[in-house]
């Protein structure tokens, strides 16, 4: 159905792309993201614009000629959403780059769609700002970001990606640039058309340069460690923050085991493991922020008062940015920590309401026992939002697959019977589609296959992703 | 065992930052901490005391906002602190400093009723870099002293001190009371726990002045006392060493690597 790469297709794409690869030039990374376990591909040409017109002029000859294109950031994607499942072209706009200009009159920064989130976070406290989503991955392209709708650990405050987006430029799949949204921040302007970009992963157009809020940095913060002996207690205290007029940044739940197998990574151990003898099993960590570090200071107390009330063991302190770091350092390297120990891992993060969340790490607990698998769970306790992995060192691929399958099968019924989706934040790749379909129902299913219909007529921009198998 | 331990207020460098059009140092809010060494200090410290029993005392010389570091020892730990600030003691360097201190360590053992067995500070400050006060503090009181220690054990009323050398490490055992600086530990400083945080933000912290150090002499205090002068202070040039090859294949390299090493009579 798609044609194949020809000598005269590649030299057409080479005369308007300086930066092209093919055949062993091609880096390997490109046929996969960071869960391989849902299939790799090489791509037969890769392409690496500098600027929109580039990305437009490739795809529309890829168009013309019906090939396949996949878009791709840094491939930190955890769905396969990068994967060229079909081979053709890859486009990494990875080279895209450049933080272009401030505008802090009107509080937005434009950037082209691959700059690093590290980047554009630390660049935008030099001047005072924040831009605030904050996914685990900081080297993750914002355009990215923007394709997932990532989240990440200040969304229980701030929201995620999505709130951040206030203009694109996107190349559509006939090779088209089209310019969507605008600085302002209301709209009731027809079909939001941004918003539908946003979480396409890649699907009805390349976002290929970005018009983001920003918000002025908070002049202080601080995080709170606060060990419970139990996770349901833990999690049982989060919405009394609320209740009680309080706003944390962040508030993430994790248990005692994936706490020591992180620190073990990060090789600096922060987190207490007992106190006074009795050992703690599970922890909040939150992150407050405010205008002073007076404000900060009453907050941290307010916050204690609550936590100790509602069963915490202890709080402890991070109020120094040192502090802050390590505290969180931990927390961010749980990805990186279990693939370390782990063979073969499949991943899960669907978001259930936020009063489901003990209840239901209960029932994948035991699922997971069920079906002969190990487990571990973190997540964001503020919003809903598990990661949840199926890891294994002594099983063989396919059988791993099998009970995998099974967990899956009955793990996102169960989140969809109690209100929740299936990925919070990581997208839904081609390792979801099944999942997705059994969640959302056929009718919401074929309203997406109409949308990417009309965006993308010949199905050639990112094959097999996100509503329809090929 | 009673622990004097020494520490000083330095700018948070992991908060300092560049301004993009300038390309100078940010300085204007940037945050003020205990010196990172010095947490370890006052982290061996206190494990020290919750094993032995004792005191453990803070001391830090600075401006009057350097209390808030002597704050934050208590903590985490601490049962005193003292702040020894006075209009005399300004400009000191690392000399004057250190004997100011000496002379402090010796106001406040009368002022405690105790004599400290051990004196402990960071390896260095991480605004100064010298490495010079805690060992200049040793030799003003006459007390033997171990430099870049990773970790400290008591047995016997001796401290066997594990030094960090170049090539691995000493284990050095010194007989009390002494004075001993430290890089890092095998454990981190523990965070303040919200109790004695909250009570820490209650206390007053004690100041010493001029007229509260008895023997102080004041010619070797401050500017007056300090033998050191900074003639000038600059930004050393970043020199770029070493040759990238880009964009050649890799035979072509590999021959031009060769030959640049053989011209240089490496090979």
């Amino acid at each position: 159905m798609y044609n194949q790469l020809t000598p005269e297709i590649i030299s057409m794409i080479q005369k308007v792309s300086d930066h092209v690869y093919t055949g062993g030039d091609i880096s390997p990374d490109y046929a996969r993201d960071e869960m391989p376990i849902y299939g790799t591909r090489m791509p037969d040409l890769a392409v690496q614009p500098r600027s929109t017109e580039e990305v437009a002029a490739v795809m529309k000859i890829c168009y013309e000629n019906n090939i396949p294109v996949t878009p791709r950031g840094a491939g930190t994607g955890l769905a396969g959403g990068a994967v060229p499942l079909f081979g053709g072209v890859l486009m990494d706009i990875s080279k895209m780059n450049r933080i272009l200009e401030y505008d802090l009159e009107n509080f937005v920064v434009n950037i082209e769609a691959g700059v690093l989130l590290a980047d554009l976070a630390a660049d935008c406290l030099t001047r005072g700002m924040m831009y605030p989503p904050d996914p685990g991955e900081k080297f993750a392209c914002v355009g990215g970001n923007v394709a997932t709708n990532a989240g990440g650990m200040r969304a229980v405050k701030y929201g995620t990606t999505r709130d951040y987006v206030r203009a694109m430029t996107v190349v559509l799949p006939n090779g088209e640039i089209t310019h969507m949204g605008a600085t302002v921040s209301k709209t009731s302007s027809g079909y939001s058309l941004m918003n539908l970009m946003i979480g396409s992963e890649g699907t009805l157009g390349i976002i290929t340069e970005l018009t983001l809020k920003i918000i002025p940095a908070p002049k202080a913060a601080a995080s709170l460690i606060i060990p419970f002996r139990d996770l349901r207690t833990a999690l049982a205290t989060v919405p009394k923050f609320r209740m009680n007029h309080m706003d944390p940044q962040a508030i993430e739940f994790m248990e005692r085991e994936i706490v020591m197998l992180s620190e073990r990574y990060v090789g600096k151990a922060v987190f207490p493991q007992e106190l006074s003898g009795e050992p703690i099993n599970a922890y909040l960590l939150i992150t407050l922020d405010g205008t002073s570090s007076e404000e900060v200071d009453k907050l941290i107390e307010q916050a204690a008062n609550i936590a100790l009330e509602a069963g915490a063991m202890d709080v402890l302190i991070a109020d120094t940015s040192n502090r802050i770091k390590d505290a969180w350092a931990a927390r961010s390297s749980f990805l990186e920590a279990i693939m370390e120990e782990t063979k073969l891992l499949d991943e899960c993060d669907v978001v259930v309401p936020v009063n489901k969340i003990a209840d239901y790490l209960e029932f994948v607990n035991e699922q997971g026992r069920k079906c002969g698998l190990e487990i571990k769970t973190f997540g964001h306790a503020g919003d809903g939002n598990l990661h949840i992995y199926q890891c294994s060192n002594d099983l063989d691929e396919e059988e791993f697959k099998r009970r995998v399958d099974a967990f899956f099968d009955i793990i996102y019924r169960e989140a969809t019977r109690c209100g929740g989706l299936v990925s919070g934040e990581h997208g839904i790749g081609s390792g979801k589609i099944k999942y997705l379909v059994d969640s959302v129902g056929e009718t919401n299913m074929e309203l997406m296959r109409g949308i990417k219909q009309v965006f993308d007529p010949k199905m050639i921009l990112n094959p097999g992703k996100v509503c329809y198998k090929l | 065992m009673n622990i004097c331990v020494c520490v000083k207020q330095v700018p948070d460098t992991t908060e300092i930052r560049i301004d993009p059009e300038t390309h100078t140092l940010i300085r204007a809010g940037v945050p003020s901490i205990v010196n990172p060494f010095d947490t370890y200090a006052l982290e061996a410290a206190v494990r020290l005391r919750e094993k032995l029993g004792g005191r453990v005392v803070v001391i830090s010389m600075g401006p009057p906002q350097a209390a808030e570091a002597v704050r934050s020892c208590l903590a985490v730990g601490a049962d005193e602190g003292y702040l020894i600030s006075g209009r005399k003691f300004g400009g000191s360097d690392t000399l004057a400093t250190s004997y100011i201190l000496s002379e402090a360590i010796r106001a406040v053992e009368k002022k405690e009723g105790i004599s400290f067995d051990l004196i402990l500070g960071g390896k260095q400050a991480v605004d100064g870099d010298t490495a010079q006060v805690a060992p200049e503090i040793a030799e003003h009181l006459g007390l033997p002293q171990v430099t870049y220690a990773l970790g400290i054990e008591e047995k016997d009323g001796e401290l066997r001190v594990k030094r960090d050398c170049d090539n691995g490490y000493d284990i050095i055992s010194v007989k009390l009371p002494a004075v001993v600086t430290v890089v890092r530990l095998p454990y981190e400083p523990r965070y303040p726990s919200i109790g004695p945080w909250l009570e820490s933000k209650k206390r007053t912290i004690p100041v010493l002045t001029e007229a509260d150090l008895e023997t102080v002499d004041l010619t070797r205090c401050g500017l007056n006392g300090s033998p050191t002068k900074v003639k000038k202070s600059y930004t050393p040039v970043r020199e770029k060493h070493g040759v990238i090859l880009s964009k050649v294949p890799a035979d072509e390299a590999s021959a031009k690597v060769a030959g640049m090493l053989r011209e240089a009579g490496i090979i």
